[in-house]
């Protein structure tokens, strides 16, 4: 980017070409008010403070909106400048209140600030007399008009950066305000309370409900999804009493949703916390110190011999921790049976990208987004599991990137899309293979990096055979010229990404998906390349991050297969212990059918909740209800902890240091912002006193940074990461020394396996399909106020009150035909149980496809649903199930 | 107008719909003509056009809070516009408007009951020459009287 130079009052000034005189100003240190203009914003220039007088130029100028440009000579501070913007502040003040000494944005309000610049000191014009009620329907904060300035940031907030476009300004003249569609209050409209319209409101107008002042701050990593938002916890008197976002990253820039924002402190402080070890005595839970707890714990398991033990680590936990216990499970229980959720989400992502590309991960970053001129969203309902990646795309579509949103349900997305296919749930296969099929005959794919990066080719044309237009219309139920329209805009906007989540893995060919997609990104050349790529959507804060460290069966930390001697042998030196056979453990899909029979007798469970989690849960926990011995290692007495023999009392993550890798790659710190709350203690510790008590030597370390000290020596990909560097900000592996800077982007040069690799398919339904008993297809997704099995999210107040149940969405044309208003209770009944939820009418469901969440254990939706397993992956049939839905009381 | 049943709303709606493309520029034209078939802006029919343009609803409403041709409920069969442009006001527009409302029982901005009438004050018809002027639906009567009100309005006299 070139520079160039300007004089501003007098002083040589060097600025970015194309920033404004504004940025050209602030980068120089030189304060011109304004009430308008946000970095995060396009130029808007409405508050008319920021005019400034331009050599050559007739009348003030808005400082915001005008280019900065070689040699240009600025004035700010003019009388004819000062007069403009004193009288400004004076009409703004003549319509605001002057109570600032008691309002709850002193000394952070932005009019307060410009009117102590200007020097007023008393209100020239006669106050006016409007008067808003306030709305204080939302739980987090509240709209107050009369303190509001109509500056429009937070509705160019609404549209610009998160694309929700809640609120606009409505009326005219002296009668304008910001209002939600049909000027009701906010919890009835489609705001979804992600609180960037509060961040940057200059004045009192939109406050959070809690408005103290930290008197420390400690930045951190969200514990929520995979998208690892930087923020940072405001700590007064040992209680975390704020949230904000950092803007200093290539992460989140600033951005949180509405659970990282305001739902990431209330569970940490919860009175439910679990505080002391729980050891079962006669039945019941009885409260015993740390040294009892873990002397029983190191006993019990000791009791075992390894084929009769299963770990399951956690995606919620650090890389250390995840570290420590798959070390504990290998070098002291001697067994392979570690597994954690990532085998009920992107199993099929490790398979089927290790397949083709050769490593299974997002091939590109968040900050890619932007680049792409295509976005190819399948089986992902972004904005709501990945709420900044959401915000992310759609400001990527305003920009003029095109959007394929593939999705049986009418997601948010679909509102920005350029085309929608509304495949049939199961249907992917016949969908991609399709649009390959008419890339191919059209000839629109790239065949030099075909020649030169990938081999295959041949197989996968002839496969294409099977999916002519006919075909993949009659199984996808997506018109022909809509599956065209999708595959040459996809082809012909370069470069072209993929986003996909559990839309695409939660099946029984799961792992065909994925196969799928890769087919596709590699027919058209979109890998390696900034904007492209494959990018699967890691659920859970940690999930990439427990898969790296090898809390799979499978594999060692990095990827490093049990099935070879030489990795055997190299951990072996490295931990200074034998180590199991090179045969892979059990995958937790099989520990539960292996602890219903018998074969597993014990178990360690650390932060997971399967009970809620596990399809046809009604197993998962009769399972857990047969075995000798169950350890449960968590925050909460969760639906499965409740279960156990022995309770050890875990820390959230505020409360301890460690890092967690996000869905790009990216290894971040977390750190301790509090003690301990109660007797509870870091994982990572809990996990080092059983490592020592059962006489292994690998567990003597100080703290987390020296964990990663010893993860970084054994894992090639982390080799170069330590705490030190991490201060500097998060870094993207494969980073294998201490000088290389991380990897953006995947396949750069050559595919991690080589040659790319296409693999012919052919089109295999799900498992389960409606019949004539149960004749609608259950699909299962998330709520965006909810996390998971909801241990965390349920505890924030405030997220109940926006969605405090489960609701069974289905469409207003199934429902009149059953009977069932919106807001009937009913039961959803499948081959494996019932389930009773409220309905909700809804068009986002089509026809003949009722929707559930699995957030609610009082409605456990995966008592419903459907165990099959992908064969290869070994991930269960979550998103496709029979059932028939019944109006409570009537039997069908 | 009368209200129109949910399904004759959503007819009028599909037909204004069918001739124009989903181009945000689009917006106004359409608005004009919903509120041509349907006589105001129903919520409903502002989240249709909000989908079919792939905008936010809040910016649909913002728009069409903005002009002061929207209305937002139904509105009387028909429309009584009145001038109080500046040749109007000296030659007596005062007076007709207080006729007007005597007669209709209504204020400016308001529809009668029955969503027989509604009334409105213009700012100028650009016909000053015939001051004062009253325009009901089409039709323009030049040189009003409170007498000529009677006469025109006369005949559905009000309670």
């Amino acid at each position: 980017m070139s520079e160039i130079r300007l004089i501003i009052n007098g002083i040589k000034v060097k600025a970015n070409r194309g920033a404004t005189v504004l940025e050209a100003a602030q980068a120089a240190g030189i304060y011109i008010p304004t009430l308008c203009a946000d970095p995060d914003l396009e130029p808007y220039g409405s508050c008319r403070l920021c005019v400034v007088e331009i050599e050559g130029m007739r009348g003030l100028p808005t400082a915001c909106t005008t280019p900065a440009t070689d040699n240009m000579v600025v004035h700010t501070e003019t009388p004819a400048v000062n007069e403009v913007r004193r009288t400004v502040i004076d009409l703004l003040i003549a319509d605001h209140p002057m109570d600032c000494l008691t309002c709850r944005k002193n000394q952070q309000c932005e009019l307060q600030k410009v009117a102590a610049y200007l020097g007023i000191t008393e209100r020239r014009f006669p106050r006016t007399n409007r008067s808003f009620p306030v709305d204080t329907t939302n739980p987090f904060f509240d709209l107050d008009r009369n303190y509001c300035i109509l500056c429009a940031k937070c509705v160019r907030t609404c549209h610009e950066v998160t694309g929700v476009g809640a609120i606009d300004l409505a009326y005219r003249g002296y009668t304008a305000k910001v209002a939600t569609f049909g000027d009701k209050p906010f919890m009835e409209s489609i705001c979804k309370s992600c609180g960037e319209c509060v961040v940057r409101c200059p004045v009192a107008a939109l406050v959070p409900k809690e408005t103290r002042q930290p008197t420390r701050e400690v930045l951190t990593t969200c514990p929520y999804c995979g998208v690892g938002c930087q923020m940072y916890l405001g700590i007064r008197d040992g209680e975390i009493i704020s949230v904000r976002g950092d803007r200093d990253n290539q992460v989140n820039m600033g951005r949180l949703c509405v659970k990282g924002r305001f739902g990431a402190t209330e569970f940490i402080h919860h009175p439910e916390r679990l505080s002391s070890p729980l050891v079962r005595r006669n039945g019941e839970f009885a409260e015993v110190s740390w040294e009892e707890a873990l002397d029983e714990v190191a006993a019990r398991l000791r009791r075992y011999q390894p084929e009769e033990i299963a770990i399951l680590s956690s995606a919620k936990c650090t890389n250390e921790e995840n570290y420590l216990l798959q070390k504990l499970g290998r070098a002291v229980l001697g067994t392979h049976n570690i597994d954690h959720c990532a085998r009920l989400c992107h199993s099929p992502s490790v398979a089927g990208l290790a397949t083709t590309f050769g490593s299974g991960a997002m091939t590109n970053s968040i900050g890619d987004i932007k680049d792409a001129a295509c976005i190819f969203a399948i089986g992902t309902n972004t904005t709501e599991a990945h709420p900044v990646i959401g915000f992310e795309m759609k400001k990527a579509v305003r920009r003029g990137t095109k959007l394929i949103v593939a999705n049986p349900r009418e997601i948010e997305l679909v509102r920005h899309a350029d085309i929608w296919l509304r495949q049939r749930p199961g249907s992917d296969v016949a969908l991609l293979m399709g649009m390959c099929r008419v890339i191919v005959d059209e000839g629109l794919f790239d065949a030099a990096f075909i020649a030169e990066r990938c081999e295959n080719f041949d197989a996968l044309k002839s496969s294409l055979q099977a999916f002519d237009l006919d075909f993949v219309s009659r199984i996808t139920g997506v018109p022909q010229e809509q599956i065209v329209a999708a595959a040459r805009l996809y082809a012909t906007s370069r470069p072209a990404a993929i986003f996909y989540a559990m839309g695409i893995t939660q099946h029984s060919h799961g792992t065909d998906n994925v196969i799928a997609t890769a087919n596709l990104a590699m027919l058209t050349g979109n890998v390696g390349k900034p904007g492209s790529g494959i990018n699967p959507l890691r659920g859970q804060n940690n999930v990439q991050g427990a898969c790296d460290m090898g809390a799979l069966p499978n594999v060692y930390p990095g990827y490093q297969a049990v099935t070879s001697e030489a990795v055997k042998e190299k951990f072996e030196a490295g931990w200074g212990c034998s180590l199991p056979p090179t045969k892979p453990g059990l995958a937790v899909t099989d520990v539960f059918e292996a602890a219903y029979n018998g074969q597993i007798k014990a178990m360690y469970i650390m932060g997971e909740n399967p009970i809620l989690s596990e399809p046809q849960a009604k197993h998962a926990e009769e399972a857990l209800r047969r075995l000798e011995f169950l350890v449960v290692q968590d925050i909460f007495l969760s639906e499965t902890a409740r279960l156990a023999h022995i309770v050890l009392p875990g820390v959230t993550f505020a409360e301890k240091d460690g890092t967690f890798t996000n869905t790009e790659r990216r290894v971040q710190r977390v750190r301790r912002a509090i003690a301990p709350i109660g007797n509870a203690k870091p994982d990572w510790w809990i996990i080092c006193q059983i490592g020592k008590k059962m006489g292994s030597q690998g567990f003597n370390f100080a703290g987390p940074s020296q964990i990663m000290d010893e993860i970084a020596r054994l894992t090639p990909s982390y080799g170069g990461i330590s705490y030190r560097r991490l201060e500097k900000g998060g870094l993207q592996w494969p980073c294998p020394t201490k000088e290389h800077p991380g990897t953006p982007i995947l396949h750069t040069q050559a595919f991690t396996r080589g040659k790319g690799q296409f693999m012919p398919l052919e089109f295999k339904p799900s498992m389960e399909l409606p019949d004539d008993e149960y004749p609608l297809l259950l699909t299962t997704g998330r709520s965006l106020f909810h996390f998971h099995t909801g241990t965390m999210s349920r505890k924030v107040k405030g997220l109940n009150v926006f969605r405090g149940e489960e609701l069974v969405e289905i469409n207003p044309q199934d429902a009149e035909a059953l009977g069932i208003a919106d807001g009937d209770t009913v039961k959803v009944v499948s081959r494996r149980g019932e389930v009773t939820a409220k309905a909700r009418l809804t068009q986002a469901s089509p026809v003949g496809v009722v929707f559930m969440t699995f957030h609610f254990a009082e409605s456990p939706t995966n008592q419903l649903t459907n165990p099959a397993l992908d064969p290869v992956a070994r991930i269960p049939e979550l998103k496709v199930c029979a059932v028939r839905v019944e109006k409570n009381g009537s039997s069908g | 107008m009368i209200i129109l049943a949910e399904t004759e709303v959503k007819d009028k709606l599909d037909e204004i719909l069918s001739h124009h493309s989903a181009n945000r520029d689009e917006l106004i034209p359409i608005l004009q003509e919903v509120q041509e078939a349907l006589g105001y802006l129903p919520q409903e029919a502002m989240q249709k056009v909000a989908r079919f343009l792939h905008l936010p609803e809040s910016a649909v409403f913002g728009v069409s809070t903005f002009y002061a041709q929207f209305k937002f409920f139904p509105t009387g069969k028909k429309k009584v516009r009145l001038c109080r442009g500046t040749a109007c006001h000296v030659r007596g527009a005062p007076h007709i408007l207080e006729e007007v409302e005597k007669r209709l029982g209504i204020k400016p901005g308001e529809t009668t009951d029955d969503l027989e009438y509604s009334l409105e004050t213009i700012a100028c018809f650009g016909s000053c020459a015939l001051a004062p002027v009253m325009v009901v639906d089409d039709n323009v009567y030049g040189r009003m009287t409170p007498k000529k009100v009677a006469q025109i309005l006369g005949d559905k006299k009000r309670d």
